[in-house]
């Protein structure tokens, strides 16, 4: 049995036709072809595969595609504007948020989201945020202050 | 000094990464591409009676379905062992396993299919019969009579017996010791866990008959060399093996493993490309893992607290098989190191190395030198209580005096340089140690079980002087190579046989030759990871890529100047000697008369032109070298850690960790406080969250992420990081390695603060991780049950 879904991933909307039991992250990597949104485990532990879903952060390895038909999906691909990087990103550029970069999308996208509901977001505000992000490299000490520096705390 | 080392330059491989362009293995993609997936066997040690393939070969979809005899037949090789210590015994370790398992997750089967999902059910559809056969897990208790064998051939489940050290002047201390404390401890097993599951990718070209492969490696070439001697049977120069991004390491994507020869060997098989990705359970039971030690241990001393001899006895659990560098780890990186930052004449250590139905123990992040570390601190801070002392002044007492550098401990290594009592007075003042032991004994008098832990951790990094590597069992070097290639417009490109997964080489190595050259970062490309572009190279782990991988650029660099200013005192006919090459400028000119010079993209492209050459010059500017390092580095640290211990529920809260850390002198500060940061989290994990258990049958019980605890970003209040610097004087950039020390150092460093915090109770040992369990278990032993 197959569905066919329709999503707008990345602002373009898209047709595909599925199997039901298909991962939303396996079809952004496989069938749309954007592999930024990275796999780090089949438990929703990691949060490497965080995308936003109408806008909020979920992890694309718990979603069924079908369970996506008809939402706008943003991926770490979609996240830079025209006029350059988004603000989250270019701050953990500046401020060493990443390592080996595996983690970084499901990082990035879900900061997006915590500054989102949040953008006055302390350290402690963030360590707790990222509860379902793991990262192994960074100790998640520069990842917390790009997040941070990327709110409004710290030029308030 | 140059313009950019020293600095903390921007990573430049950070655009791809951040923006979701990261080049990694899961990524690559072929229209006719087969997915690999693998049978892995649930049981710990079984004998296999019967495989029915044929269902799910009949799926549609299912490309071929594959046994370990098939393999066998086809020509593949046994995984070798990369480091042999006298009289070490060596099971058979086959690509894909015929008869029998030994440990849960041992490969059984090999599935090709259209899509993963379709690989994934054909495994499942696959039929085996297990006959269950006894199994043994525990490091010591292999070595019991009567335990059952994990291979027939070998005798008590010995690997090999190893030993270390002045035992003469050992048994002496203690035969003339004031004091004698005492421990016995385990240094429980650790799932390196990098966030990006291993994977590894292939395309045969069958009219050239070569093939290429791309894996999750960090050192491609080691891997290259074992395909082509040992497992896949395919020519060097016909197996280009590419290591693009790799998401973490941490060590375990060092080894040789099965899949690297299975991805491969499918493809050409079958002649589609293939790939495989592990699931995050597969490489929680695959990657080797890490640690996994008994040991019996007791220091020394006088009254007045000299430390005089230490004798260790460790049962180091090699798992099922030998993994490519396992017998390296509890040998010549750990007995090694037991003498710490301490001048202690008589120390002796031996290890029995044991095989068990278990995963494969190979290097992790420290790889025999956290276990050490962690030994030694617990008992100097056991020396303390015996006395009474304050642990950070007993270690500054027997800390090795800086004037006694280079220094020979009793047990081979010469350690290079080092400041200790700088150092932990460094972080004593930073961490303001005098004011958190006022602020305990008043949390005290209040009745709460507030702790302070001290360390003083040292490392060997930089592996290693090839001779030295050789005598201790490798079958290998552990020299770097580096090129420098100087394009006619000036541009340079730069080949390091290290690899980078993370630590960011790309910058670092980049900093470097541009300042060896004297010209703009940004005409420097550092290319790393690709066995078709580099000529060879070791890779990287043990903290060496700085140290021995940018010592190797510095020796090109050098040879890249000399050759430039020769060309240049010939275009500007003067002498050699009447010449300079400007470092800060990248010119030659004439000696005081900056204006008489050529640049260096001039001459790059003089040299190129070859027009106008000096007598007996060849033409073009490139150049490569060998850099063998005349020995290891040593690095240190001493952090400094305050936690509180709720009473009612017994979690561990840390209120502050300090890190001062000496690596020498600095490449990047910027990436060096991140290898710092990111290594004191992966030590807390060990001390407080992370275990690789498994049952008495030899069931993983933490193959998820559900139930290996990796530490999260609220398990620590933050991190403060600073440090000292003191050269190491052999290598041309006084670097030492920066990747392991905070790993090393955190896990006592947590332990020690713990027991301090509980030591009013009476409570003096709990085995890692200090999970509020175990404390409260042992809170009640000591007698403090309600």
């Amino acid at each position: 049995m197959r569905h066919r879904v329709c999503l707008t991933v990345n602002g373009k909307a898209e047709e595909f036709d599925v199997e039901p039991r298909l991962l939303l992250c396996h079809l952004l990597r496989a069938y749309v072809g954007l592999t930024g949104t990275n796999i780090g485990c089949d438990t929703s532990q990691c949060g490497s595969c965080t995308v936003l879903m109408d806008g909020k952060a979920v992890k694309s390895c718990t979603v069924l595609a079908v369970q996506a038909d008809g939402c706008e999906v943003t991926t770490i691909e979609g996240l830079a504007g025209a006029d350059g990087l988004h603000p989250v990103q270019q701050s953990f550029w500046d401020n060493h948020g990443l390592q080996c970069g595996f983690c970084t999308p499901g990082m990035i996208m879900t900061a997006v989201e915590i500054l989102e509901r949040n953008p006055d977001a302390s350290d402690a505000d963030v360590r707790h945020g990222l509860e379902g992000n793991i990262c192994r490299c960074t100790g998640y000490e520069n990842i917390v202050k790009s997040i941070v520096a990327a709110g409004t705390r710290a030029t308030s | 000094m140059g313009r950019y080392v020293g600095t903390s330059v921007k990573r430049v491989e950070d655009p791809r990464f951040i923006q979701g362009k990261g080049r990694y293995v899961a990524n690559i993609q072929f229209p006719d591409m087969v997915h690999v997936a693998i049978k892995r066997s649930p049981e710990a040690h079984a004998r296999i009676t019967r495989i029915d393939t044929s269902a799910a070969a009949a799926m549609d979809g299912v490309v071929a379905v594959f046994t370990g005899q098939d393999f066998k037949d086809g020509g593949c090789g046994s995984l070798p062992c990369g480091w042999l210590v006298p009289d070490t015994k060596v099971p058979d370790r086959p690509i894909v396993v015929t008869d029998r398992v030994c440990h849960v997750g041992d490969s059984v089967a090999v599935v090709a299919a259209r899509t993963p999902y379709i690989a994934a059910d054909a495994v499942e559809a696959i039929e085996v019969d297990y006959e269950p056969l006894p199994t043994v897990v525990d490091a010591r208790g292999a070595m019991d009579e009567g335990a059952p064998l994990v291979h027939a051939e070998i005798e008590d489940n010995v690997s090999y017996h190893w030993a270390l050290g002045d035992q003469e002047a050992c048994d002496k201390a203690f035969a003339e010791a004031d004091e004698v404390v005492e421990i016995e401890l385990v240094n429980q097993r650790l799932i390196p866990t990098a966030m990006e599951p291993r994977a590894a990718a292939a395309q045969w070209d069958a009219a050239a008959g070569e093939m290429t492969v791309w894996t999750t490696s960090q050192n491609p070439h080691p891997i290259r060399l074992l395909l082509s001697a040992f497992t896949l049977m395919i020519p060097e120069s016909k197996l280009r093996v590419i290591s693009p991004d790799v998401g973490g390491g941490f060590g375990s994507k060092i080894f040789h493993y099965p899949e690297e020869v299975i991805v491969p060997w499918v493809a050409r098989e079958v002649g589609r490309p293939a790939r495989w990705v592990a699931t995050r359970t597969e490489s929680q039971m695959t990657d080797s893992q890490g640690r996994d030690h008994v040991t019996v241990a007791k220091l020394a001393m006088t009254s007045d607290g000299t430390f005089t001899g230490l004798d260790v006895e460790t049962w180091a659990n090699q798992g099922a098989y030998l993994s490519t560098f396992a017998p390296l780890i509890p040998t010549a990186l750990y007995i090694t190191l037991l003498s710490g930052n301490y001048k202690m004449p008589g120390v002796f250590g031996k290890v029995h190395g044991t095989l068990t139905n278990t995963v494969p123990v190979d290097a992790y992040r420290g790889a025999g030198r956290p276990e050490a570390a962690y030994l030694v601190e617990r008992l100097v801070d056991l020396a303390a209580a015996r006395l009474g002392r304050d642990p950070l002044e007993l270690r500054r007492q027997n800390a090795i005096p800086k004037e006694d550098f280079p220094y020979q401990t009793p047990v081979a290594f010469l350690y290079d340089s080092g400041d200790y009592d700088r150092l932990m007075a460094t972080a004593a003042d930073r961490a303001d140690y005098a004011g958190m032991r006022e602020s305990q004994a008043a949390a005290r008098a209040a009745g709460k079980l507030r702790g302070v832990g001290v360390v003083c951790c040292i490392e060997a990094s930089g592996p290693a002087p090839s001779a030295v590597a050789g005598s201790l069992g490798s079958a290998v070097g552990f020299w770097e190579s580096g090129e420098i290639r100087v394009h006619p417009t000036g541009q340079v490109s730069v080949f390091t046989g290290s690899h980078s997964h993370g630590q960011g080489h790309e910058t670092t190595l980049a900093q470097v030759a541009a300042d060896e050259l004297g010209v703009p970062i940004e005409s420097v490309e550092v290319v790393h990871g690709d066995t078709g572009r580099i000529n060879f190279g070791m890779g990287t782990y043990g903290s060496r890529s700085a140290c021995v991988g940018g010592s190797a650029l510095v020796r090109s660099a050098e040879k890249v100047r000399a050759k430039v200013l020769k060309l240049g005192a010939h275009l500007l006919e003067a002498a050699e000697e009447d010449v300079v090459y400007d470092q800060e400028a990248g010119r030659v000119h004439v000696k005081g008369s900056p204006d008489r010079g050529k640049d260096f993209g001039e001459l790059a492209f003089a040299a190129y032109t070859a027009h106008n050459m000096p007598e007996g010059m060849e033409p073009g500017l490139n150049f490569v070298s060998f850099y063998d390092p005349a020995n290891f580095t040593f690095p240190a640290s001493s952090h400094i850690c305050e936690v509180e211990i709720c009473s009612d529920s017994w979690e561990v809260r840390v209120l502050r960790y300090v890190a001062v850390d000496d690596v020498g002198k600095v490449i990047n500060p910027m990436i060096v406080e991140g290898q710092i940061q990111g290594g004191v989290v992966q030590g807390v994990g060990q001390a407080l969250t992370e275990i690789g258990a498994y049952s008495d049958d030899g069931q993983l019980l933490s193959g998820t992420l559900l139930e290996y605890a990796v530490p999260r970003a609220d398990l620590l209040p933050g991190i403060e990081v600073d440090r000292i610097e003191t050269p190491s004087p052999h290598n041309p950039l006084g670097v030492k390695g920066a990747g392991e020390m905070g790993t090393i150092a955190a896990t006592p460093a947590v332990a020690n603060a713990v027991l301090d915090a509980l030591a009013p109770l009476g409570v003096t040992h709990i085995e890692l991780p200090l999970t509020p369990e175990r404390i409260w278990r042992a809170v009640q032993a000591a007698g403090n049950g309600a």
